[in-house]
């Protein structure tokens, strides 16, 4: 068995619209390996929430455009429904980023829990033990199986989500903005409860999206930086935070506010500019127009070059030998 | 004489069955904001902050206490004097522009509440001149409609907004924590430059990061009640309230990691009681705490704490949880 | 949605399309439809009882008045309550809508009471109260009678939309920019409803139709003139089914469902124009 949980290749996912696609999944490639927390980080509209749910579930108006994403062999995007449904919550399951509307607000949460596991041919009365074990570790008490969602504050519904996206142990979970509406003393709780979660092989590998780095910082052991629906960078955390490769990174990460920063003594630079659009658009790197660095080659799209095991997408790095 | 003077505001709203249930969301806060001065008002969502803005603003009346600006009640102002002087930019840039119109519309309706008599021509100059400031290309933005330009860009419009306008004040309410990290700290400089042009900001903000990086002065909002106050560096450096405390240490920052396996409660059924409402997640909490409503308390210049227990010990106690820390990001 | 999508999904909506082309040509048969004929609806033109032909194209009743003359006249007359009682509904729901939703308070209370009682008074009886002690009554009153009836849940739907309106942060920047209430309403909330507004509108017109055909056939109809509720009443008093006179008893109530038929079509079609869920790309 291979260590690599999934495997996307060259995925391309789109939105359909009246004047055209909007190109928000590009041609994207990164592995998550078993037991391995994995950040997908970037703004709002890159593509990293999009990428998210269309492992779950491809709905109109996103439309698949090619590439892969491997799961156990079998290419998630292509599989039948039929199969995709037994996939789903088992190997690969998601923790939605509004989940506080994810729960049928007419079904007890017990009932919402028996749906689901008789999909997969099990039964609740069988798992109450487990169930009992999972409330705890989110902190909730055993009396919410016999509530209502509108009965619940919006922080438990989304621990209780928490809960049933992992009912069946899934192999990988993504985790989608998660901690954004969240207070900052929830937030580390959600993060804790995530991580204990895993720890216990709840879970096996988790993506976890934010636009937050700061909150990666604390969970992930890997970070994937996406850009305008392509990926800028991936590393280890340490490294996109101490050792930054690709400019739009490094601008990040110096534009975030830190200790003994203070305006009056030190005045932090955003990143000049906003992202392009995405309908209709052309090669060449996306990150091009707010770039100190770009030059002539960044009209052609960048490859992902290997940099010690790191991965960036930016034409600085290209080596003597590599063909243009 | 400071420019505005809140004084023991109070603000409840009705709740329950025909209001007999009262919601206390501002509960007795009082501060000062002295010209050409920037003071961030930090809590976590209920904690009454946007409620202060609001009040400040006059969308709101409050239930008890006053407010002053320039030595005057606000509520004795006329609407157009007061908004003259005292102006707001909110949360969701989204939202404060009318889908249904172009982004210019913002400017004329100032030119037509405030300066009617200002010719077409001028007020193209003038919007253009503004946009220029904020670092945009009028070209580009205006005759657009909100949706087609970016969160960031519609805050930067709202910022011209406010230049056209020179207020006194200006309530900025979490104005940034709907953008992009990439422009975040630019819109967050233009506060500051408008403070050194001499105009006074209140930053309501959640993000104790940001307030630390731009206000002069910082106020810790918990259940609509001043919990810690004063100068930001003391009351960043040195915290003196437990839930100061508990905020900083919670606060997601790349330069220090969370211990992941200390898990503590984040929910704690709300119960009424008649002490300090910090406390049933206080972890330093006694029984005399349940009973007595601390005070704020100046333990230093410009420095003041509601906790009975703000004594020599815990300040100790931080100080080595700080020294710890930074060995940790050193290594 | 600009304009031009706007545009495009309007000429793509074949229900749309459809009503509004029948509906543009009754009001053009009610607008010069009294141009072609030289007969007065009223009057005696010809033979009774003659079915459709050349000179008669909706044939005469039993009085020898001209059917066609007495549609176009009724049309006329029936558009005008459509347009004149739904207008005056829409206008007063807008009206205690924004006023309740907006203000809030024992101004709500009092205003949503209001359109509490109107709305569990049965209205055709009240209508028929106020039509028979009225001397005269003509298109005008009717309006005046139906549009003060029927406003009440369009107050309601458009006190809500308000609420909700109303809590955007738009609206608080219009404050503090020192527009007055007046304003925020007509040009920073209404707008915001334009597509709503026009849709209440159109349901109310075809309300005030029906409202008026019932008041007509009930005998409460314009007192002098006709419509096309008397034309109906007219033919079931003189027994037109069962002479066989099926031109005198079927066109009236044909025309009528035809108006209100294609008014509900629109609303359905304009409903899938405007909301982005039921729009399909």
């Amino acid at each position: 068995m291979s260590d690599v949980v999934l495997k996307v290749k060259s995925l391309k996912v789109y939105y359909s619209t009246l004047h055209g696609n909007v190109k928000a999944v590009d041609d994207v490639d990164f592995e998550i390996v078993r037991k391995e927390v994995l950040g997908i980080a970037g703004e709002s509209g890159c593509g990293k929430s999009t990428l998210g749910n269309a492992l779950i579930l491809l709905k109109p108006p996103m439309r698949y455009h090619g590439g892969e994403a491997i799961m156990d062999e079998k290419n998630l995007m292509t599989l039948p429904k039929k199969e995709m449904r037994k996939v789903r919550y088992r190997k690969i399951s998601i923790i939605p980023q509004y989940a506080m509307d994810a729960l049928n607000p007419t079904k007890k949460i017990r009932e919402i829990m028996q749906d689901l596991l008789k999909e997969h041919g099990e039964n609740l009365e069988k798992k109450l033990d487990i169930v009992d074990e999972r409330l705890q570790i989110v902190n909730l008490p055993k009396a919410v199986l016999n509530m209502y969602p509108v009965e619940l504050s919006g922080g438990m519904k989304q621990r209780v989500v928490m809960v049933i996206s992992t009912l069946l142990n899934p192999d990988l979970l993504i985790a989608d903005e998660i901690t954004s509406a969240l207070d900052v003393s929830s937030q580390k709780a959600v993060v804790q409860m995530l991580h204990r979660m895993k720890e216990e092989r709840i879970v096996g590998s988790i993506a976890f999206v934010t636009h937050d780095l700061a909150v990666l910082y604390q969970i992930a052991q890997r970070i994937m930086i996406m850009y305008a629906g392509k990926v800028a960078e991936i590393s280890p955390t340490e490294k996109i935070v101490n050792q930054p490769l690709h400019p739009y990174t490094k601008m990040l990460m110096a534009s975030l506010p830190k200790m003994g920063v203070r305006y009056n003594e030190i005045k932090l630079k955003g990143i000049s500019g906003y992202p392009p659009n995405l309908l209709n658009i052309g090669p060449g790197c996306r990150f091009m127009g707010r770039c100190p660095f770009a030059f002539e080659l960044c009209t052609k799209d960048p490859p992902l070059f290997d940099i010690d095991g790191r991965k960036v997408a930016c034409w600085i790095y290209r080596s003597e030998g590599d063909e243009i | 004489m400071s420019l505005i003077e809140v004084k023991n505001l109070t603000k409840e709203f009705p709740l329950g069955f025909l209001g007999r249930i009262k919601l206390k969301a501002v509960d007795n806060v009082s501060f000062e904001l002295d010209e050409s001065k920037l003071i961030s008002v930090i809590g976590e969502s209920g904690s009454g902050k946007t409620t202060i803005g609001k009040l400040i603003l006059r969308l709101l009346k409050p239930t008890g206490g006053q407010i002053i600006f320039n030595g005057k009640d606000i509520k004795s102002f006329k609407p157009k004097d007061y908004y003259r002087n005292v102006q707001g930019i909110f949360q969701d840039p989204y939202s404060s522009f009318n889908p249904v119109y172009k982004i210019d519309r913002i400017f004329e309706l100032v030119f037509d509440e405030f300066m009617p008599q200002l010719h077409r021509n001028q007020r193209q100059k003038e919007i253009e001149e503004i946009l220029i400031s904020v670092g945009m290309n009028p070209s580009q933005i205006l005759g657009k409609y909100p949706h087609q330009l970016s969160g960031g860009q519609l805050q930067r419009i709202l910022i011209a907004r406010t230049l056209l306008l020179k207020p006194k004040v200006l309530i900025a309410d979490e104005i940034i924590s709907m953008l992009d990290a990439s422009t975040r700290v630019d819109i967050l400089g233009f506060l500051g430059e408008l403070k050194q042009k001499g105009m006074s900001v209140i930053f309501i903000t959640h993000d104790l990061s940001f307030g630390y990086y731009i206000s002069d002065e910082t106020i810790i909002l918990y259940k609509g009640s001043i919990m810690e106050m004063g100068d930001t560096i003391k009351v960043f450096h040195n915290p003196m309230h437990p839930y100061t405390r508990m905020l900083l240490e919670s606060v997601p920052s790349i330069e220090k990691k969370w211990d992941l396996e200390k898990f503590f409660v984040p929910e704690i059924v709300h119960k009424e009681i008649s002490g300090c409402k910090f406390y049933e997640r206080c972890s330093e909490a006694t029984d005399e705490c349940k009973r007595q409503v601390p005070q704020l308390v100046e333990i230093e210049e410009n420095h003041r704490v509601a906790c009975i227990k703000s004594d020599v010990s815990v300040r100790t106690e931080w100080k080595n949880f700080e020294s710890s820390r930074k060995s940790d990001s050193v290594g | 949605m600009t304009r031009k999508e706007f545009i495009y999904f309007i000429l793509r909506n074949k229900k749309f399309v459809f009503s509004f082309c029948v509906l543009t040509f009754l009001a053009v048969l009610a607008t010069f439809g009294p141009m072609l004929t030289p007969y007065d609806p009223l009057e005696f033109a010809s033979f009774p009882y003659q079915p459709p032909n050349r000179d008669h194209w909706l044939g005469t009743n039993t009085f020898g008045q001209d059917l066609f003359t007495q549609l176009v006249y009724g049309l006329r007359s029936s558009l005008l309550v459509g347009l004149l009682g739904g207008g005056l509904a829409t206008f007063i729901g807008l009206s205690i809508g924004f006023a309740a939703g907006y203000k809030g308070g024992w101004l709500d209370e009092f205003l949503m009471m209001l359109s509490n009682i109107l709305m569990v008074l049965p209205t055709l009886a009240l209508l028929i109260i106020i039509a028979a002690y009225l001397p005269y009554r003509g298109v005008a009153i009717q309006s005046v009678i139906i549009g003060f009836t029927a406003w009440p849940w369009t107050a309601r739907a458009v006190r809500a939309q308000t609420m909700t309106l109303k809590t955007r942060e738009f609206v608080d920047l219009a404050r503090i920019t020192g527009c007055n209430n007046l304003k925020i309403i007509w040009q920073e909330i209404m707008p915001n409803m334009m597509s709503y507004v026009f849709m209440v509108f159109i349901l109310q017109f075809g309300g005030a139709i029906l409202a008026a055909t019932g008041l007509d056939f009930i005998g409460l109809g314009p007192t002098r003139g006709i419509s096309l509720g008397i034309m109906m009443q007219q033919a079931t008093l003189w027994s037109a089914i069962q002479l066989g006179m099926w031109w005198w008893a079927i066109t009236p109530g044909a025309v009528i469902t035809l108006i209100v038929a294609s008014l509900y079509i629109m609303n359905t079609g304009l409903d899938e124009i405007f909301n982005p869920r039921l729009r399909e790309l």
